[in-house]
């Protein structure tokens, strides 16, 4: 399969990546060589074959709903690269 | 006596029975660190200060009744994409270079209430995506063995601390085979469990319906040991099996009368390097000698696993690392226009290439118009090649086979061709699809005295018939530390 530059910048929209002009030449190929490698898989037959997601069978797991972990906030923004009143604080979203 | 060259178990009772102390073990793990990680670069992060602070508080426990199990107070490596509470963890990439977690990884908190000393954190692959270590933001991890060739990946740090003896034991995590072939290339033991054995909380998410984390060691009398300390049922991970942990040390007998091994022919098939097909193949002959039955057969489906696994594994990285963007943790690109851009820059700054790579490959095969004709029929491949192990274990006890096709590669063969290097993954990534366990053991050598790797699959949750077949081979053989060590005269 061969990958456009449109399709190239669309992936990049949908992976919030940003890729140089020679990134994107490397990952059209990359994507082309691995695209063509994985349609190995057109040789099987799966019409009848459901999707599996989980090896073997699980059921869901439930719980109360209740709290169970404790208020960990000063600790958690301790990581965040800048934070304002307890927040995190990101760039305008909105004017 | 050499503290390092003892193996976890040694180790735990000579503690127990106060002829080391557990200030000695460690003391004698960050000596060893401290000779050789120039060399090798197995480590992040060494934790001189907090480990010898453990070490004290883990001797009056033992002093006191307290600690009585076989791992109390034996120093461990856990690799750098679990999080222990206030220790930099960063999954070997630049986005998370500055990253202390809250709180700590249920496996890790299970060996340390069972009184391991933990003494640093191992180098990987970037968010464990490669089968070198070569794409760590810290650099390459070099293989004891020769400095010159990997040591495999992505656990590539924990195998080569074990192997280089910097530390008895070491935990890993095994997304399409990054404890197995680790272990393989450094010649050390590692078991990957079934899926849902271990509690996956604390662990930084690849691919989440594959990933399991599980020990590295010298051999499997201590493989067994640790797994028995690490697989418990945990509520925060709603994949974890609900059973208690087996009793796996009591599979560590000498015996395999009568037990049915299979060796799929087509795991012999082509690209397979005749040392290791040899090895592995007396391997085998070795296990017949001692009254097992083992047979040939067409296990199917096998050159199906690797396209199967690249597009799951990349779909859910893509999802799972979507949350590194620069607001609750991690690198924040320095300038950006607004938010948008400010994920997009962080992104594109902090993950590297390999990263990148399969970051895309998942996002286009989960898009709209492709996620049927690559993500959903990945799925349904992965539901063959899981009926194609039931029908294999409906006849054999255990399947006997290689690692990987070669030993250790040369550092850098493998980086310019990502494909070359994916193939290199085709014994080992099927396990992880179809939820296997699997354990890698040494068994023998190539022309180069590069280490063999062999490994032995179960069904699911029987983790003690792999054991013990691997105990039983083991036994026929010595381990075999690398010649460096002897001629560095450690």
């Amino acid at each position: 399969m061969v990958i456009t530059d449109e399709t190239i910048d669309y992936v990049g929209i949908l992976a919030k990546l940003e890729l140089s002009e020679e990134e994107k030449e490397q990952a059209k190929q990359d994507m082309s060589n691995m695209l063509e490698y994985v349609s190995k898989l057109n040789e099987l037959d799966t019409k009848d074959v459901p999707a599996m997601s989980h090896a073997f069978s699980v059921n869901n797991v439930f719980r109360e709903d209740v709290v169970t972990n404790t208020e960990d906030r000063e600790n958690l923004l301790k990581n965040s690269p800048e934070q304002k009143d307890g927040c995190y604080k990101v760039p305008k979203t909105f004017d | 006596m050499d503290l390092m060259s003892l193996t976890a178990v040694e180790l735990g009772k000579k503690i127990k029975q106060g002829e080391v102390t557990v200030i000695d073990a460690t003391k004698a793990c960050l000596e060893r660190i401290k000779k050789l990680e120039g060399d090798y670069n197995c480590f992040v992060t060494v934790d001189e200060e907090g480990a010898l602070k453990q070490a004290e508080e883990i001797q009056k426990k033992i002093d006191n009744g307290e600690l009585a199990g076989p791992l109390a107070g034996v120093p461990v490596a856990i690799k750098d994409n679990m999080c222990i509470e206030g220790m930099l963890t960063t999954c070997s990439s630049h986005i998370l270079d500055n990253f202390i977690p809250t709180y700590t990884a249920e496996a890790v908190l299970k060996l340390k209430e069972a009184g391991a000393v933990i003494i640093g954190k191992t180098n990987m692959d970037e968010f464990a995506m490669g089968s070198t270590t070569e794409t760590s933001y810290f650099g390459a991890t070099k293989n004891p063995w020769d400095v010159n060739k990997v040591p495999g990946g992505s656990s590539g740090g924990s195998a080569a601390a074990v192997a280089a003896e910097e530390v008895p034991y070491a935990l890993g995590s095994d997304t399409g085979g990054s404890i197995r072939q680790p272990a393989a290339f450094c010649g050390v033991t590692g078991i990957k469990p079934t899926y849902g054995r271990v509690s996956r909380y604390g662990l930084i998410a690849y691919g989440s319906s594959l990933d399991q984390i599980g020990p590295i060691a010298k051999d499997v009398t201590d493989c067994a040991t640790i797994l028995e300390v690490i697989c418990q049922h945990d509520d925060k991970d709603s994949t974890s099996y609900c059973e208690a942990a087996d009793d796996f040390t009591s599979a560590l007998v000498d015996d395999v009368k009568g037990m049915k091994i299979g060796i799929p022919r087509d795991y012999f098939a082509e690209g397979i390097d005749e040392d290791v097909k040899n090895n592995v193949l007396a391997a085998a002959k070795k296990l017949e000698e001692k009254g097992a039955v083992v047979e040939e057969f067409d296990l199917g489906m096998v050159e199906y696993a690797i396209p199967a696994y690249y597009i799951i594994a990349s779909a859910e990285a893509s999802s799972n690392l979507e949350r590194f963007d620069g607001v609750k943790y991690g690198y924040r690109t320095a300038e950006y226009r607004d938010l948008h851009n400010m994920y997009k820059k962080t992104r594109s700054e902090g993950f590297g290439a390999e990263v990148k790579r399969r970051i895309m490959l998942g996002s286009f095969v989960l898009s709209s118009g492709y996620y049927d004709a690559y993500y959903v029929k990945a799925l349904q491949t992965k539901a063959l090649i899981k009926k194609a192990f039931d029908e294999a274990f409906a006849k054999y006890d255990v399947i006997l086979g290689p690692v990987a096709p070669t030993t250790a590669l040369t550092i850098g063969e493998s980086l310019q061709d990502p494909i070359k290097m994916y193939l290199g993954d085709i014994y080992t990534v099927s396990v992880n699809l179809a939820g296997l366990p699997g354990i890698s053991l040494p068994c023998g050598y190539d022309k180069d005295g590069m280490p063999v790797g062999m490994q032995l699959l179960g069904q699911t949750f029987d983790e003690k018939s792999i054991i013990k077949a691997a105990y039983a081979f083991e036994c026929t053989r010595e381990y075999k530390r690398p010649d460096a060590l002897t001629e560095r005269g450690l």
